[in-house]
This record gives C-alpha cells, structure tokens and sequence, in this order.
C-alpha cells in the first residue's frame, strides 16, 4: 500500500514536519477516517526514503496531538475521538498564517488582505 | 543490542592518527559516517571489518569482538567499498552464481529482482561496466546475502542522481526489518541527512560529534540578532560561530535551546530570525570551528565568549 505522500527538499520545513502536515491533512478531508490503520513507522520510511527516526518522531508528535492512537503491536490508528473538525481547523489557520505571511513578503498591509479575503468569499459564495 | 560498538579505538600510522574512536550503531537503525578526505573514515570502517588491526580500544560487531571474531562476523556483514573489484572477464551473472553457492542467506529472487531495479544485465562482463553499474553490481551481490550488518564505504560516490535514488531506496528497504542495521560513509550529506537515524562527524581522526539525527538537527540553528552599540552576547555554551556587522549579528549555535532565546532577548537583542541548518552546513561549521582554536572560531566578538564546540 502506497501513501502518496511527497516530500519536498526545498521545502524549508523539517521532514518530520512535512510528514505531520500531509498525515494531518489527509485526515482533514476525510481520506484517511476515524480508526484508519496508518502504515508502520519502518513501511512508511520505506516508502518515502527517510530515516526511520524521522517517521518515529512524526508519528509521536501526530500522537500527542491527537491525530493518531498506537497501540502496542498492533500499529497506529487515526484517532476515534479525534474530532475531524479541530484538525480543519488547525489546517485552515495554518493556510492563513501562509497567506498572511507571503503577503507580508509582497507588502501587502492588513487592509489588502482583507480585501482580498472578502473578494475570494465572495467568489466563493457565488 | 548493539550492531556496533567502537571503544577507545586508536590506530598509529606514520602520518595519521586515529584517536579514541567511540562509535556506537543500535540494531535496527541506519548511521551516516561523515568527514572530509583523510579524516579517517575508511580507516574506521576497515577496522570494524576486521581488515585493520587497532592498535588500542575495543570493537564488538553483531556480538564478535574483533578483528579476533572476524571470520564468525563476516557471515552477517555486507562490505563495499571502492577499491572492492569483481573480475573483470567474467560477467555478473557469473558471481552472483558463485556467491549463491557460499552463502546460505543468498536469495535468488530477490537477486533477479535486484538485477532488474538496478538495471543490469547479467550476461554483461564487469570491464565493460560503467562506474555507477559497477557500483550497483558489487551493491547488488551483498543486498541479496540479506546480512545483519551493511557496511558501505561511499556507495554514492561518483553516481548520478537516479543511481542514487535507487540504492538510497534499497537501503531503506533493508530497513524494514527491525534487526537489520546500516553503517555508512559518504560526502554526500544530503544522502546522509535523508536516511540516518544516527549521524557521525570524523574529522582529522578524532570523532567530532555523533548523535540521533532528529536531536543533532534541532539543536543547531542561525540566529539574526539587532543589538545596540553597546551590546555583549551573554555567556552561552554551543557557540560555533559569531559574525558582527554594524548592529547585526549572526550566531551559528549547537546548543539551542528556547531558555537561550529568552536569555538573548534579556540581554537586549532583537532576534530577528531563527533559521535551522543543514547537515552541510552543520557539517561544515563543526569541522571548521574543531580546526580552529576556540576564540578565533569566535574572531571579532566579545572576548567573554567560549566557542564550544559539539
């Protein structure tokens, strides 16, 4: 079974951190639902080429979020209880913070972003 | 339990000197061995195997002391390295047969599977081979004995990027099982960083430093500072490096830590960006501060400062 998970290295996040996000992200939409059984730590380094340390840490890090449960010797699960939304939520922020920041590199003021906010709902809405 | 475990290792030769090598590899993980030309790498690597005698310290490889237990170890270890040579007027056809025969563990399929990802032809003689087909063949006779133990002295060396790719792929398919370990040297840092769980900095012989690549990542960072005309960096351990200009400055850190974030901020900086490194740059910030002495490691800053090394 392959994830499709693509890592980036020009991506100035850490690896660890690249694999948090599109584990995160791939419970946000529904992919990968409640009680989903994840690769294991060694099949996933496998597949994407990393150090067995790196997908460790993603995992544990996943863990204390939430996102997933381990259960000894039986592999790692999305989380029953995790609500789906929290974590949209926290994608949603992270796509803003992205917005706002790639804005600041243009020097777009607050005004700006609004305006463009409220012009994409709007098209939205549509 | 150990894969590898190098105490003390000291080797004299006239004109270098390995010194105090400690060098520990958990079963189960990967660890990238890293250091310029000369530095000792290789030396270590053949004392490990058992082909060079230590003069002083100890070295257990999957349980045999060596270089003593070296003939019982080498059932379970997998060696390649540059000046390996297959016969150059047989084909590779005609070693994988010889192999199959001497090692128990040999798996043809795994072989022909092998055979087929690195692209190779089995009826092709080895003098005809390129140099990164020559690699993947003498790569390729070791995979399929599925040892314990893989030692790879620069197996990525000289090879273009897919090459690369696609021995870096079945390394970590060897990983896949959780008794199988992984030591191996290279220039290629990006290699290094990609698939360690444990990296090894060797420079001029002595071990600069040698940790799980998650910790050894995240303790170093870039941090751009605005002070005041007056300014003194407050003591701190871990600094590699200092670089002031005007009202900035720049500090290379192998120690940091959130609690020296604020202690920067309380003595009047303005961090104005932490930037996490590279195991390049890492790589070659430690090797030019331990070739250095401390304090002109730290030219240029105030002289209360200690440049640590890692």
């Amino acid at each position: 079974m392959s994830t499709q998970i693509i890592l980036s290295q020009a991506d100035s996040r850490p690896i660890y951190a690249q694999i948090m996000d599109e584990i995160s992200r791939r419970v946000a939409l529904g992919d990968w639902a409640p009680g989903y059984r994840l690769p294991s730590i060694r099949e996933l380094a496998a597949e994407l080429k990393v150090s067995v340390i790196t997908v460790k840490r993603a995992y544990l890090e996943l863990e204390r979020a939430g996102v997933i449960v381990t259960r000894q010797g039986r592999g790692s699960f999305v989380s029953e209880s995790m609500d789906v939304d929290d974590v949209r939520q926290e994608e949603l922020e992270r796509a803003m913070e992205q917005a706002v920041r790639l804005g600041e590199a243009m020097g777009l003021g607050h005004d700006d972003l609004a305006a463009l906010l409220e012009q994409y709902t709007r098209n939205d809405r549509r | 339990m150990n894969a590898i475990h190098c105490e003390n290792v000291t080797k004299r030769y006239p004109h270098f000197d390995l010194k105090d090598v400690d060098l520990t590899l958990p079963e189960g993980s990967v660890m990238g061995f890293v250091g310029p030309n000369g530095a000792g790498k290789s030396t270590t690597l053949r004392i490990i195997m058992g082909l060079v005698h230590q003069d002083a310290g100890r070295v257990t490889v999957l349980g045999h002391d060596m270089p003593a237990g070296q003939v019982a170890a080498k059932w379970n270890i997998g060696f390649v390295s540059e000046d390996m040579r297959l016969y150059g007027h047989r084909t590779i056809g005609f070693h994988l047969d010889f192999l199959r025969r001497i090692y128990p563990g040999w798996d043809d399929g795994y072989a022909a599977e092998l055979l087929s990802r690195f692209e190779l032809n089995p009826d092709q003689k080895v003098k005809g081979l390129s140099h990164g087909q020559r690699v993947k063949a003498a790569l390729l006779t070791v995979f399929a004995r599925k040892p314990k133990l893989l030692v790879f002295d620069e197996p990525t060396t000289g090879l273009d990027p897919v090459a690369r790719k696609v021995i870096l792929e079945e390394m970590m398919r060897v990983m896949e099982a959780e008794d199988r370990s992984i030591l191996f040297s290279s220039h290629n840092t990006l290699d290094v960083e990609q698939i360690s769980d444990h990296i090894t900095f060797i420079n001029q012989g002595s071990i600069v430093a040698s940790d799980d690549k998650e910790t050894f990542l995240d303790s170093w960072r870039r941090l751009r500072l605005v002070v005041g005309d007056r300014y003194r960096l407050p003591d701190m351990s871990g600094l590699i490096e200092v670089q002031r200009s005007g009202h900035q400055i720049v500090l290379t850190l192998a120690g940091y830590s959130d609690a020296l974030q604020e202690k920067l901020t309380a003595s009047g900086a303005a961090i104005n960006e932490v930037q996490r490194l590279t195991l390049e740059e890492i790589f070659i910030a430690s090797v030019e501060s331990s070739r250095q002495p401390p304090h002109a490691a730290a030219a240029g800053s105030a002289p209360s400062m200690e440049g640590a090394a890692a």
